[in-house]
C-alpha cells in the first residue's frame, strides 16, 4: 500500500501524503499487526479525507497514509470486523462525519448522549440492572455506568459517556492556546501543553532550546510521580486501608507543592509555553527538587511495603479485574494499563528521545489484575524518580541557553503529528494547516480512549463491588475521552 | 499492624494549624495586582488572553474569566501587570470579581464575602455538599478532594462532600456546564432540601472559562437559580476553596 513514514514530532507537507483507495486501505489495515495511533476525517473541499497513522514501536517510526471519501459515497466496508483494534475509531469517524462502517460489530454513539438509546441487556429470572451516574458518589466527572448482574457478580458493564463533550477539537481550531490544551484534561496538565506545543512548533519550524526541552521533560515525569502517588492512595482508599489513603495523599502534596515552587501552579500551568517553557529550574531549586524527590522516595517505599504486608489489603487486590494480554492486545490497550497486561509499550523509549535514551528502566513483570496495576504505579513512581535526578544533572551542560525563543508563523499544508507519553500512556495530537497557513483539522486521542473498553472487560465475572477498585486502576479520563 | 503503627508515627502530625492565615509560596499566582498609570494602553494584554479575561481604559482584569497564566504580565511591556500570591479569591457577587488598579488585597479581601444573618444562623456549625461536575476537566476536583486530605481536612470545619444531594446543604458546581450535564445538574439541584445553597468553583464554572466559545455549553442554570458565591481560580487552590467556605458561613 502506498504510505509514508515519519518520526514523531516531524512536519511533513500535507500533499506529500499518499492517498489511496478506501478498498486498498481497508485491505491492508485488516491484515496488517502495526497499532493505529491516529484514524480521522477531515473536511477536504466537499469531500472527506480519511487520515489513519499506524505505529511501528520497533522501528519508532510512523506510518501515514490517507484516503479520500466523495461527498456520494456514505459507508464503506468495516475495518472493525477483521481487526478489533479500530472498534473506537471507526465509531467516532461515523459519528462526526456520518460514513458508515458496514459490518462493524457494535456501532453505538461515541459521544452523543441519545435519550432514547437502548443499553445492551440481558434476560433472565435472576439478573439485575444497575445504574450508575452520570453524577458519582465521590468528586470525580460524570459518565453513566450499566451493570448487568446475577447477585453480585457482574456479566457485562457498559459505559456511557459523553457527559463533558466541549468540543475541544473544534475550538482548538478557533482559538488555539497552551491555556485551552491544559485544560482539555486536568489532570495530564504538562502531557496535553506539551503535546500542543510540540505540534504547533513542529508546524511553525521552531526549534526550541535544549534547554527547554529538559525543563518540559522534568515537569512530564513530576506529573506522573504525583499522579501515580494519589492513585494508590486512591485504590487503598476504595478497599478502605485509610492509612494508605491518607499517608500517600500526604506524599503527593509534597510532589505537587514542589511543582507549585517551579511553575506558581500545583499542576503545573503555565510551565509549558510555544516556544519553550516559562520558568527556569537552577542550580538552588534542582537541589531542592531532588531533597525532596529522596523523601518522597523513602516514604512510598515505606507506605508500599506496609501496604502489602497486609493480608486485607492483598486479598482484595490479588486476582481481582484481570485483563488478560491476548485481549489487551486485539482491544489497542496502550500505556500503564497496557504495562500492567504485559503489553511493553512505552512512547518515551519506542520513539526515540534524545533525552530519555539512557534512562533504560526495568522491564515489569505483569500480573494482569489490580495488584499488577497497583505494582506498576508503584515502579514507576521510582522509575520516574530517577530519569528527573538524571534530567537534573544533564540540564546543568544546559545553563546558558535561553528558555524560551519566538515562535515561527505556521507553515501552509502542512501536518505534524506528536506522541507524548503522558502518565496514562500514549497521547497523541495531530494536527493540519491549510493553504491559508491557518490551522484547519485538530484531532486529540487520548489513552483512554482506547482503555475503557478494558475496564468494561476487566470487570466480567467479578463482584460488583469491586467496580470502585477496578475503576481506580484503571483511572481513565472523562475528558480526555469526550474532548 | 506495627508497619502501620510506625507509618504513622513517621508521618507526624501534617495538618496545616491556622487555615485562615496559611503560608503558600511566593510563586503562587493569586490576586492579581494593576498599575493604571504605568500601562500604555498598547492592548497586547487584552488580545493575547485567552479568556477575554483583560479591557483597557481603565485597566481591568475580569477574575470569572481569568485563569491566572500570567500570559499577559509575561507579554506586558511596562510591568502594569503582576499577580500577588494573595489567595483569598472568592466573593459572593460577579461584580466583586472585576480587578482594577484600586484594588488592594486588603480591601479585596474585606468586601468579598458579606455575612448573611440566614447563612451562619443555619450553617455556622457544619455544611455538606454536593459536587457536580459539569464539564470540569478534573484540575478542580482534584483539588477539591485535596480539600478533605489529611494537610487541609476541611472536614474538621464541618465542612465535607457528601455522596446524595439528599443529605447535601448545597451543591458546588465545576466546569462550564456542558449540554449533556445541563439536566443532570438541574435533577442534581432540585433534589437538595430547602434551604440549599449554590457555590461556582473554577474559572470554567464562572464564565465558561477557555471553553466559553464552545457550542456545546448550555449555561441556563445559572440564570434560573441564586447563586451564593463565586470562587475563581484555574484550578481553585484548596486553601481558596476552604477559605472562601469559612468565610461565608461563619461570622468574622
Amino acid at each position: 500500500m502506498d504510505s509514508c513514514i515519519i518520526k514523531n514530532n516531524k512536519r511533513i507537507n500535507l500533499l506529500d501524503i499518499p492517498t489511496v483507495e478506501i478498498e486498498k486501505l481497508r485491505a491492508y489495515l485488516s491484515a496488517t499487526n502495526l497499532r493505529p495511533i491516529a484514524f480521522f476525517g477531515s473536511d477536504w473541499g466537499s469531500a472527506t479525507k480519511l487520515f489513519v497513522a499506524l505505529a511501528d514501536d520497533e522501528k519508532g517510526e510512523v506510518i501515514l497514509s490517507s484516503s479520500l471519501i466523495d461527498k456520494e459515497v456514505k459507508a464503506y466496508e468495516s475495518i472493525t470486523k477483521d481487526n478489533y483494534q479500530y472498534h473506537m475509531f471507526e465509531r467516532e469517524f461515523y459519528e462526526q462525519f456520518g460514513i458508515e462502517p458496514i459490518g462493524h460489530p457494535w456501532l453505538k454513539p461515541v459521544r452523543k448522549n441519545l435519550d432514547n438509546y437502548e443499553f445492551f441487556s440481558m434476560e433472565g429470572e435472576e439478573l439485575h440492572e444497575v445504574a450508575v451516574g452520570p453524577i458519582h458518589a465521590g468528586v470525580i466527572e460524570p459518565g453513566h455506568f450499566r451493570f448487568s448482574c446475577q447477585g453480585e457478580k457482574v456479566y457485562n458493564l457498559e459505559i456511557m459517556l459523553g457527559y463533558q463533550h466541549r468540543n475541544c477539537e473544534s475550538l482548538m481550531i478557533k482559538r488555539p492556546s497552551v491555556q485551552l490544551a491544559e485544560s482539555i484534561c486536568g489532570d495530564s496538565v504538562i502531557a496535553y501543553g506539551l503535546c500542543y506545543c510540540q505540534v504547533i512548533e513542529e508546524l511553525s519550524g521552531t526549534k526550541i532550546t535544549n534547554k527547554a526541552k529538559i525543563i518540559r521533560r522534568i515537569g512530564l515525569e513530576m506529573e506522573r510521580i504525583a499522579i501515580h502517588i494519589g492513585d494508590l492512595g486512591a485504590i487503598l482508599g476504595d478497599i478502605a486501608y485509610l492509612m494508605g489513603k491518607e499517608v500517600f495523599a500526604v506524599v503527593r502534596t509534597l510532589v505537587i507543592n514542589t511543582m507549585l515552587e517551579i511553575s506558581g501552579s500545583r499542576f503545573g500551568r503555565g510551565l509549558i509555553v510555544e516556544g519553550g517553557v516559562n520558568f527556569d529550574i537552577n542550580r538552588e531549586l534542582s537541589k531542592k527538587i531532588v531533597n525532596t524527590l529522596d523523601n518522597v522516595k523513602r516514604a512510598v517505599e515505606n507506605m508500599t511495603k506496609a501496604a502489602l504486608k497486609s493480608s486485607t489489603v492483598m486479598s482484595r487486590l490479588e486476582k481481582t479485574g484481570s485483563l488478560n494480554k491476548e485481549t489487551a492486545q486485539e482491544i489497542n490497550i496502550v500505556g500503564l494499563i497496557g504495562r500492567s497486561c504485559g503489553i511493553e509499550l512505552d512512547s518515551r523509549f519506542d520513539f526515540l528521545d534524545e533525552f530519555y535514551c539512557d534512562c533504560k528502566i526495568k522491564p515489569f513483570k505483569a500480573t494482569n489484575d489490580a495488584y499488577s496495576r497497583f505494582r506498576i504505579r508503584y515502579k514507576e513512581i521510582i522509575d520516574s524518580i530517577s530519569i528527573i535526578k538524571k534530567l537534573l544533572k544533564k540540564l546543568e551542560q544546559f545553563e546558558n541557553e535561553e528558555t524560551k525563543v519566538e515562535l515561527n508563523p505556521l507553515i501552509p499544508n502542512s501536518f505534524a503529528l506528536s506522541i507524548v507519553e503522558s502518565w496514562r500512556g500514549e497521547l497523541v495530537q495531530a494536527a493540519t494547516t491549510n493553504d491559508k497557513a491557518e490551522l484547519s483539522r485538530y484531532k486529540i486521542k487520548d489513552p483512554s480512549f482506547n482503555n475503557w473498553f478494558g475496564l468494561a472487560l476487566a470487570l466480567r465475572n467479578n463482584g460488583i463491588s469491586d467496580f470502585p477498585l477496578c475503576n481506580k486502576g484503571f483511572d481513565l479520563s472523562y475528558c480526555g475521552f469526550d474532548l | 499492624m506495627l508497619d502501620t503503627l510506625k507509618m504513622k508515627l513517621y508521618q507526624k502530625k501534617q495538618y496545616i494549624k491556622d487555615i485562615k492565615n496559611a503560608p503558600i509560596k511566593d510563586q503562587f499566582r493569586g490576586l492579581p495586582v494593576l498599575d493604571d498609570r504605568k500601562c500604555s494602553n498598547c492592548g497586547v494584554c487584552a488580545k493575547i488572553c485567552p479568556t477575554g479575561a483583560i479591557s483597557l481604559n481603565p485597566l481591568k482584569i475580569d477574575l470569572a474569566k481569568c485563569t491566572l497564566c500570567a500570559k499577559c504580565k509575561n507579554l506586558c511591556q511596562c510591568a502594569a501587570i503582576d499577580f500577588s500570591s494573595c489567595y483569598k479569591l472568592g466573593v459572593d457577587s460577579p461584580q466583586k470579581l472585576i480587578v482594577t488598579s484600586k484594588t488592594t488585597i486588603e480591601n479585596y479581601k474585606k468586601r468579598a464575602i458579606e455575612v448573611r444573618k440566614e447563612i451562619y444562623s443555619i450553617f455556622n456549625r457544619s455544611i455538606k455538599f454536593r459536587q457536580v461536575s459539569a464539564g470540569g476537566c478534573n484540575g478542580c476536583e482534584m483539588e477539591l478532594n485535596a480539600a478533605s486530605n489529611a494537610n487541609f481536612d476541611m472536614g474538621r470545619f464541618g465542612i465535607d462532600f457528601v455522596a446524595s444531594p439528599r443529605h447535601a446543604d448545597g451543591i458546588v458546581i465545576t466546569g462550564p456546564i456542558t449540554k449533556a450535564m445541563a439536566g443532570a445538574l438541574e435533577d442534581c439541584y432540585k433534589a437538595t432540601p430547602d434551604p440549599k445553597v449554590v457555590v461556582l468553583v473554577g474559572a470554567c464554572a464562572l464564565s465558561g472559562g477557555v471553553f466559553q466559545e464552545s457550542d456545546e455549553l448550555n449555561r441556563e442554570f445559572l440564570d434560573k437559580y441564586r447563586i451564593d458565591l463565586y470562587i475563581p481560580g484555574c484550578p481553585v487552590h484548596p486553601l481558596t476553596f476552604i477559605n472562601a467556605i469559612l468565610d461565608f458561613i461563619r461570622k468574622k
